[in-house]
């Protein structure tokens, strides 16, 4: 039965993950890779909200509607970064972020 | 052992496995499909919970549109041959090093915390309950963050639209 993981397993499982997601955030330098990261981040948080809601609040659903909102986001999310992605790489003709400091003060 | 904590291990292994490799991997086409293990693997841990409708929803919209989505995008803006250069060992160092402590404090803090969980009957919310709930506006009815959310994927449609056509040229 479920009862034989304990809740923490899951939740040790996604801290592990947002924090690789958080190294990919640091140490990548093309900007879809640092979207790639992103996304890492957020699939972790949708762990966690699903494993609170099924093992303390089994009765009711708000944390899987949480996470389906948040699925939501960051559809839309990745729409526009892709979208500026490419207006980017238009101008600039690559993506890397240390290349694209036009606006930097 | 049961086949639950086999599933279990089997899943969060996949999970931490391709997501190191996702934020490691030098060719980026491989980190993208790399990310699409973790997803499909995160779907198994939803319906591992017996969510079924959620895990659903994340194989289509993540594993499917949004993987894809990327796909493309890799495909417009790098050659696929290219390999990135390496990181440099001090950034890659210290990097780790924040990510290893901020970890190590979650992970401790989490496993010093007693949950009082409930036992749960384990039992998959129905389609029927998740349809009427999502559009309730009673106690525990989400149309306000239902309708919300489409005015959002509506606005992001067309800003994405917006931004990535082609300047006309004067």
């Amino acid at each position: 039965m479920l009862s034989e993981i304990p809740l923490s397993y899951f939740l040790v499982v996604s801290t592990l993950m947002f924090f690789i997601g958080i190294y990919g955030f640091l140490t990548r330098r093309n900007l879809i890779t640092i979207l790639m990261a992103v996304e890492l981040i957020l699939n972790s948080v949708n762990i966690n909200f699903v494993a609170f809601n099924r093992y303390l609040f089994p009765d009711q659903l708000e944390g899987h509607f949480f996470s389906l909102f948040i699925i939501a986001v960051a559809a839309a999310e990745a729409a526009v970064a892709i979208a500026i992605i490419i207006s980017v790489y238009r101008r600039y003709s690559n993506i890397d972020v240390e290349r694209v400091d036009t606006m930097k003060f | 052992m049961s086949i639950h904590e086999l599933m279990f291990y089997l899943f969060s292994g996949m999970i931490l496995l391709f997501s190191v490799l996702t934020v490691t991997s030098r060719r980026i086409l491989r980190a993208a499909v790399y990310l699409l293990f973790v997803l499909v693997s995160t779907a198994g841990i939803y319906f591992m919970l017996n969510y079924q409708f959620l895990a659903a929803v994340q194989l289509t919209l993540y594993a499917g549109g949004i993987v894809v989505l990327i796909i493309f995008s890799i495909l417009l803006t790098s050659h696929i041959s290219q390999k990135f250069e390496p990181i440099g060992v001090k950034k890659m160092v210290f990097s780790a090093l924040a990510v290893a402590a901020g970890a190590l404090l979650s992970i401790m803090a989490i496993l010093d915390y007693g949950f009082d969980t409930v036992v749960t009957t384990s039992q998959n919310p129905d389609m029927e309950l998740i349809g009427t709930s999502l559009l309730s506006y009673e106690k525990n009815g989400y149309v306000l963050p239902f309708e919300v959310i489409s005015v959002l994927l509506l606005a992001a449609m067309v800003a994405s639209i917006v931004i990535a056509k082609k300047e006309k040229s004067k």
